[in-house]
């Protein structure tokens, strides 16, 4: 029988494939945005499992809410990632010191 | 085995393979073709959880806009991913190492995870019986109700997101010429026409 535990340990391995996405691919900006976009998959999927076994529609409601902020932040990244693209003609993160930060 | 633990095994198997393809692909393409693989699969997985909304909603948002705006982004850019690549193996066993401390956090956290009671008292929206209420009207009904406010500002976020983006890339290449409507309206015959007297056989 397929309980919350399966649902949740799939959900912690998917999100530390991303976390540790984040980490290998220091310099391409687009696969770690692909990256956060499984981190919050993972929590989608915690939500969702939640939902369905404490029988609480929130949890639901609550992942689309996360869907919304996903597709918003996958688009403003983006838009950065070309901006950044046509100043600087490269794509590598540590390229991205203009501010000295 | 049943059907349903079945196909769970084989959705979850997806989205962790597809996820581990994402970070590992060769090509920044393949890395979204992997992902749009792993928003599937997911969608799966939502599907056997009895969230049929949220799964379709998963394929049609994610699938259909979010991989294909990084579709578009990564044939648009003219970036050598491979060159990208290069330093990947030297970040390989701290990120190993940090992967591994979450994993085991994670597992801290939810290997013994219990329901109280009070959880059970606390639920803020209790699902309706499926039978009755099917997830799509029930998630309607909450959604349109108790976080209606919350559904506004989510779309008040798209707003802005889209203007940001818009605004983001909107460029203004020099030397282009295009039409201006506002001076075309704005023009007068006084000054657009000027009379002449041409005296014969002299010209201006």
């Amino acid at each position: 029988m397929i309980g919350l535990q399966h649902y949740l340990t799939v959900a912690a391995i998917l999100f530390v494939i991303g976390v540790f996405g984040i980490f290998i691919n220091r310099k391409n900006v687009i696969v770690i945005l692909m990256s956060v976009e499984l981190m919050l998959l993972a929590v989608n999927i915690n939500f969702v499992a939640f939902s369905a076994f404490l029988d609480d529609l929130a949890g639901q409601v609550f992942t689309l809410f996360v869907l919304t902020v996903a597709a918003a932040e996958a688009a403003i990244g983006l838009a950065i990632l070309v901006c950044f693209f046509r100043n600087r003609g490269t794509i590598a993160v540590e390229d991205a010191n203009m501010m000295k930060g | 085995m049943g059907f349903a633990a079945f196909s769970f095994y084989i959705f979850a198997l997806l989205v962790v393979a597809s996820g581990v393809m994402v970070v590992f692909a060769r090509s920044a393409v393949h890395s979204v073709l992997w992902l749009v693989l792993a928003f599937f699969s997911s969608a799966g997985l939502f599907v056997l959880l009895g969230a049929e909304f949220v799964a379709m909603i998963m394929v049609i948002v994610y699938v259909g806009a979010v991989a294909v705006l990084f579709l578009f982004v990564v044939m648009m850019l003219d970036v050598d991913f491979v060159k990208l690549k290069a330093g990947m193996s030297s970040y390989l066993p701290i990120g190993l190492l940090i992967a591994l401390v979450l994993l085991v956090q994670l597992g801290f956290a939810f290997g013994s995870w219990e329901v109280t009671d009070i959880a059970l008292a606390q639920r803020g929206a209790v699902t309706p019986d499926a039978a009755e209420v099917e997830n799509t009207m029930a998630l309607g009904d909450v959604l349109y109700t108790r976080y209606v406010l919350v559904f506004q500002l989510a779309g008040l976020i798209l707003l802005v997101a889209m203007i940001g983006a818009i605004v983001l890339t909107l460029r203004h290449r020099p030397g282009v010429k295009r039409q201006k409507v506002l001076d075309q309206m704005y023009r007068d015959p006084k000054t657009a026409i000027a009379m002449k007297d041409v005296k014969p056989g002299q010209g201006l």
